[in-house]
């Protein structure tokens, strides 16, 4: 076991996989060729994002925050739920909503719960955490924090996760963890999660102090501040060490999500 | 038709509702009401309105919005008829919105709005309750405020669309403790069903079994542990349940 877990389908049947560190996938002790392979939404309840949860956001934007219609800086997370419509595997394609030419990645680390949570103190929440995924949170961009983001958030294939679950115990410290947003194959934002305002297990305690979180369950943070346009054609992979590589497409509106 | 899912015996079975408390199961056994444990229907994703009656917006005040104001609902918060809801302890305002909730029957993609109702497939009712204290304006109402647990009612059933010829034409209204306090008609909606069905599905695809709760009209009210809350869309159904003081 490689603690590196993925799902996939081949030749018309569903599987879960292992994937080396070197990108091999393990199924049956055959070693399958990538292209070989259709990547699946790793399994999952409900996808639970955090926007505007970087400091240096935070700092940029205090001004406005402290404006009308905000008043002040948000005082808990500002959650937002990513639902079923949404979700999009690793190498599926992204079509672009109705009448946008645009829209912005948004790298983000996947926090994939274990067990059912209620209530959980910061203390004891990284025992609540199985494996960490990544995601990519693509967005319409955003000129307005006050209402919920259905239109810009809940087209579908916007939200890609995966491929892989990698074991919590192999990512001992995600807070150190840096991620990268490629356009292309050139290297366009950065996100490093040591800036994060609320730290993942402060999440974890605040999410749950008021809903259950239950196994498979996803968290997601990171979203950079100054989000980048990706247009169709462009190929967008958000990587970071240990976690591996997340690629999707972006497509023209109107063709069919398949 | 009124199409439930309740647990029995320590299994949860889709149930016909004959009656309020009489109940067949699908190999034709009847059950009554008081012996099983109300579930929320068979659910995907459920997306609510906010502000959706002007008189309600205007209780608020708010200015009726020119675009539908959605937000949508974890599924955590659900719980069925005649369950508890929990006030958190040391809040101010908690209150009910008693709303008609469409449930969607097909798959729905770039549907206009002349073709929409023949994507829905029922209704049922929601209580959509909000923790005001916890309001914040970032993508408000957030989950604190609309996705806590046990804070979403759902049920008791979904009444078959054929069933309600007019889901336009409906009385809603709260009872708490017996006592009416918010009465309105789904005449009044800003945003109707096959509006929100076009809106929705030119961006996002619907899924059977997804739902869209319509907004409550005005009348809202504080309550309290130990309150019964009745809502009642008219010829749809009406869903109760109890407050009770948070452990």
């Amino acid at each position: 076991m490689t603690g590196r877990d993925a799902w996939i389908r081949r030749a018309g049947v569903s599987a879960q996989v292992q994937v080396a560190a070197d990108g091999a996938v393990l199924h049956g002790g055959e070693r399958l060729p990538e292209q070989d392979v259709l990547w699946q939404v790793p399994p999952h309840g409900m996808v639970i994002g955090v926007a505007l949860n970087l400091r240096a956001q935070l700092e940029r934007l205090d001004a406005v925050l402290h404006d009308k219609p905000y008043g002040h800086p948000p005082r808990t997370p500002v959650l937002f739920i990513k639902p079923e419509n949404t979700l999009n595997a690793h190498r599926a394609p992204v079509p672009l909503p109705p009448d946008a030419s645009v829209i912005q990645p948004g790298a983000a680390l996947g926090v994939i719960i274990g067990r059912r949570a209620q209530r959980v103190p910061a203390r004891e929440a990284m025992s609540y955490i199985k494996a960490y995924t990544l995601f990519n949170d693509f967005s319409l961009p955003e000129s307005s924090w006050f209402r919920p983001p259905v239109v810009t958030k809940c087209f579908d294939g916007s939200g890609c996760l995966g491929p892989l679950h990698v074991a919590a115990a192999q990512v001992p410290d995600p807070g150190t963890l840096e991620l990268r947003t490629f356009i292309n194959g050139e290297l366009r934002q950065r996100v490093s999660l040591d800036d994060l305002a609320w730290v993942i297990p402060a999440l974890i305690e605040f999410v749950t102090g008021f809903m259950t979180l239950n196994e498979n369950d996803v968290l997601f943070t990171g979203l950079p501040a100054e989000r980048v346009d990706a247009r169709a054609g462009d190929e967008v992979a958000v990587e970071c060490e240990g976690l591996g590589r997340l690629c999707n497409r972006i497509i023209p509106a109107g063709v069919a999500n398949p | 038709m009124r199409h439930a899912r309740v647990r029995h015996a320590g299994m949860d079975l889709d149930v016909a509702v004959e009656s309020p408390e009489l109940l067949r199961t699908a190999d034709g056994r009847m059950l009554a009401a008081a012996e099983v444990t109300w579930l929320p229907p068979r659910h995907g994703t459920i997306f609510a309105l906010g502000l959706n009656y002007a008189d309600h917006a205007a209780e608020l005040s708010f200015k009726a919005p020119e675009e539908p104001l959605i937000f949508l609902k974890a599924r955590s918060s659900l719980v069925g008829h005649r369950q508890e809801s929990v006030r958190p302890a040391g809040v101010e305002y908690m209150h009910y919105e008693a709303e008609l909730v469409a449930v969607i029957g097909r798959t729905a993609r770039q549907v206009r709005r002349q073709d929409a109702m023949q994507y829905v497939r029922g209704y049922t009712v929601c209580n959509d309750y909000a923790v005001r204290d916890y309001l914040e304006n970032y993508y408000r109402p957030g989950l604190r405020v609309k996705s806590r647990d046990t804070l979403t009612p759902l049920g008791p059933w979904v009444v078959d669309a054929a069933d309600v010829p007019d889901p336009h034409n409906l009385a809603v209204r709260t009872r708490v403790n017996g006592e009416l306090r918010q009465e309105g008609n789904t005449r009044d909606m800003i945003f109707t069903i096959p509006v929100l069905v076009e809106y929705l599905s030119r961006f996002l695809t619907l899924q059977p079994g997804d739902m869209i709760s319509t907004g409550t009209p005005k009348g809202l009210s504080d309550v309290r542990p130990g309150d019964v809350v009745e809502v009642e869309v008219e010829g749809v159904g009406v869903l109760e349940n109890r407050i009770v003081a948070e452990s």
